[in-house]
């Protein structure tokens, strides 16, 4: 088995007539955090939901695992271990924290529910607490937690997160990256994230890819890029081109 | 103190003041809206001219009405909300304990429903338990049975189906025809309509997969159109308008007959007097048991993947397939399962009336289903249970109320009004009660204690 697990390769994906992405390559090896850091619009979301088959990408292809997964639906995709953190979280916001946690683990019907709910607690204490609560009563940094809990159950061989510090407390981002680097480090989980917060993010991963318009500008591993002037001018000082 | 009573007096008699004079104004405008609609009514006299009659006398109930009306809301319905109010606001919050009736509620009800038959005969004689126990018992159960089955399709599943009354068509039409046509028994044929119907959800299902909210409505309302059409225009088979009488009345297992002249009529073999009434009791348990057997089938089907999938894509459809969740087959169960209940609820429907017409499948049939469902609270079947009894019962109460002829006159007809009491009752519901009677929905999963979710936090509507 080789090292690659996710192959992305010159992947175009169009929405109606509109290209959202003009040729993209991303790899990601086993046990690795990847991040792929960008601007609004850039075609980050975009590059997540073609991994996930939703849209299909026109060209190009997606493999996993050394399976093309291409032409695949979303939810095939989804039974062959690739879970997903979507971007706006997604959680089921009428469902209690603990139904939500229930549906990650659908694929296997639950087989190893309560073995994996008690590690989702341990990772993140505060579903624990509010888990009879229902989602959508949640505080966006917990609903943030959910999505990501809701996702492990799934027991994924990749772990896709769409923008996880969106919208929450600098003090909450932080506790999210240390709960994925935890389970990176802890148990092998290969990570894919895409995100705005490019300091974060880069810190956290082994390897970085930088989107603009579509197209994949610069890659490296992530103390380059933090280093990259380039890089520093446009996504880590402020924004100041 | 002297001061205090002396304001509260000064209070008393200031609300007094008011109360009479919004009812006084309230009564004038009551006056002069309905003076020219209700004072005076056009008619025309048996030589076909038109003249003018005038109703003073009602028009004086109208404003009289309005009148107390005003006066009672004022002076006393008003300040006793308000009062309510300071004390709910005043007392602490105490988690009640909820009350003996309220914890075994759905037991209560069940064995009441099963001592119904036997104690309105006892209270009006065979002859005249069969108004109460077919018109109101039967009814209704029929009723709740639809509600339930349209409850997974919209409660549960979150698709809006204005159509459902398709599926019950299907599943009387199933009867009707196979019966009449092949004379197959009923216990083979309850099926066989459910498995019609649902074949029926299924077909629906696939164009509609990919439509949601508003659409799907759109399209769901046509479907039950065009099923409604078809029964009316292919008359070859189903007579058309005419309908289909004389279908073949259910029996005991195919033990005992209800058939006056078969050799087995339930009354011959018990030594019984004739009454149709054992008919009708008999069929009161089959719809209690075909209820029970709904209610039974929804509560495990939401603890099953499948109930659990079908509240989930309610929640988040692309949630559900980045979860590994079949979308198209979750629809389609939803859809077949909701039109079985319909199905199974038709046939019941033809055989408990001897006689199937397109007439009875109009789309008010399909609103009055959603609206029991909605009211009931979306999901909960206790809820949309109350909610069947309230307003199927409360349409057949207002036959009974022939009072009404004495105030409105003998042409007063109160059933036609069931619509505008109708709505005027889901507006109170849903004012009062936003998530309908039942508006807190129970967790199917728990870990260790069990955890009502409150219905606050509910959205709005939703359950």
């Amino acid at each position: 088995m080789s090292d690659t697990l996710l192959n992305v390769k010159s992947v175009e994906t169009y929405y109606g007539n509109i290209r959202a992405l003009a040729g993209v390559d991303v790899e990601v090896k086993r046990g690795e955090i990847v991040c792929m850091i960008g601007a609004n619009g850039a075609g980050k979301s975009t590059l997540m939901m073609t991994i996930c088959g939703s849209p299909q990408a026109k060209t190009g292809s997606v493999t996993f695992d050394g399976q093309d997964i291409t032409r695949m639906p979303t939810h095939e995709i989804a039974r062959l271990r690739v879970a997903q953190s979507p971007e706006g979280r997604r959680i089921f916001p009428r469902m209690t924290v603990f139904e939500n946690l229930q549906m990650g683990a659908s694929l296997d019907n639950l087989k190893y529910f309560d073995e994996d709910v008690e590690k989702i607690f341990t990772l993140f204490p505060r579903l624990k607490e509010r888990q009879a609560q229902r989602g959508g009563t949640l505080s966006g940094g917990e609903q943030q937690m959910l999505s990501i809990g809701r996702a492990l159950m799934a027991r994924p061989k990749l772990l896709l997160l769409d923008e996880p510090s969106l919208g929450l407390a600098p003090l909450i981002v932080k506790g999210i990256f240390e709960a994925i680097k935890k389970l990176n480090e802890q148990e092998g989980l290969t990570v894919f994230l895409v995100e705005q917060n490019a300091f974060a993010a880069l810190k956290l991963s082994h390897r970085g890819y930088v989107m603009v318009n579509g197209k994949v500008t610069m890659s490296g591993s992530g103390k380059e890029l933090l280093a990259n002037p380039e890089v520093r001018a446009a996504y880590l000082e402020g924004g100041h081109h | 103190m002297a001061n205090i009573s002396q304001t509260n007096e000064a209070v008393g008699t200031n609300l007094m003041a008011r109360a009479l004079r919004e009812a006084f104004y309230a009564g004038l405008i009551a006056l002069g809206l309905f003076v020219l609609f209700v004072g005076l009514k056009t008619d025309q006299n048996i030589l076909n001219e038109l003249i003018l009659v005038q109703r003073w006398g009602l028009l004086a109930i109208f404003v009289a009405i309005a009148v107390v009306g005003r006066f009672l809301t004022v002076a006393y319905i008003r300040p006793w909300f308000e009062e309510r109010k300071a004390a709910k606001a005043a007392a602490p919050v105490v988690e009640r304990e909820a009350s003996f009736v309220a914890r075994n509620f759905s037991l209560l009800a069940v064995l009441a429903l099963i001592i119904y038959p036997p104690v309105m005969v006892g209270l009006f004689g065979f002859q005249g338990s069969l108004k109460w126990v077919d018109n109101f018992g039967i009814q209704i159960l029929i009723y709740v049975m639809l509600a339930w089955g349209l409850n997974i399709v919209v409660g549960l599943a979150g698709l809006l189906d204005l159509g459902y009354v398709a599926f019950y068509a299907v599943g009387a039409y199933s009867y009707a025809l196979l019966s009449s046509y092949f004379g197959l028994s009923f216990w083979l044929l309850l099926p066989m309509a459910g498995v019609l119907a649902a074949l029926w959800g299924t077909i629906l299902g696939f164009p509609v997969l990919r439509l949601k909210g508003d659409y799907l409505a759109i399209v769901t309302l046509a479907f039950g159109e065009i099923i409604r059409l078809v029964l009316i225009n292919w008359t070859e088979v189903t007579k058309g308008t005419f309908g289909i009488s004389g279908i073949a009345k259910a029996s005991v297992f195919g033990i005992w007959s209800f058939d006056i002249s078969a050799a087995n009529n339930f009354a011959k073999a018990f030594g019984l007097p004739m009454s149709s009434a054992y008919y009708k009791i008999f069929l009161f348990y089959l719809a209690l048991a075909l209820c029970m057997l709904a209610a039974f089938v929804t509560i495990r089907l939401r603890r099953m993947p499948i109930g659990r999938a079908w509240e989930a894509l309610r929640e988040d459809e692309i949630a559900c397939r980045s979860l590994g969740i079949n979308t198209v087959t979750t629809k389609l169960t939803a859809f077949a399962t909701g039109a079985m209940f319909g199905g199974i609820a038709g046939s019941f429907f033809a055989v408990r009336q001897g006689f199937v017409s397109p007439e009875s499948f109009v789309f008010l049939e399909s609103a009055i289903i959603l609206a029991i469902v909605v009211l009931g609270g979306m999901g909960s079947l206790v809820g949309i249970a109350v909610a069947a009894t309230v307003m199927i019962g409360g349409t057949e109460l207002l036959r009974e109320m022939n009072f009404l002829k004495q105030i409105f006159g003998p042409d007063f007809t109160p059933e036609l009004y069931r619509m505008l009491i109708f709505g005027l009752a889901m507006i109170v519901v849903m004012v009062w009660k936003p998530r309908g009677f039942v508006g807190s929905r129970e967790p199917t999963a728990f870990l260790r204690e069990r955890k009502s979710v409150s219905g606050s936090f509910t959205k709005e509507g939703h359950g």
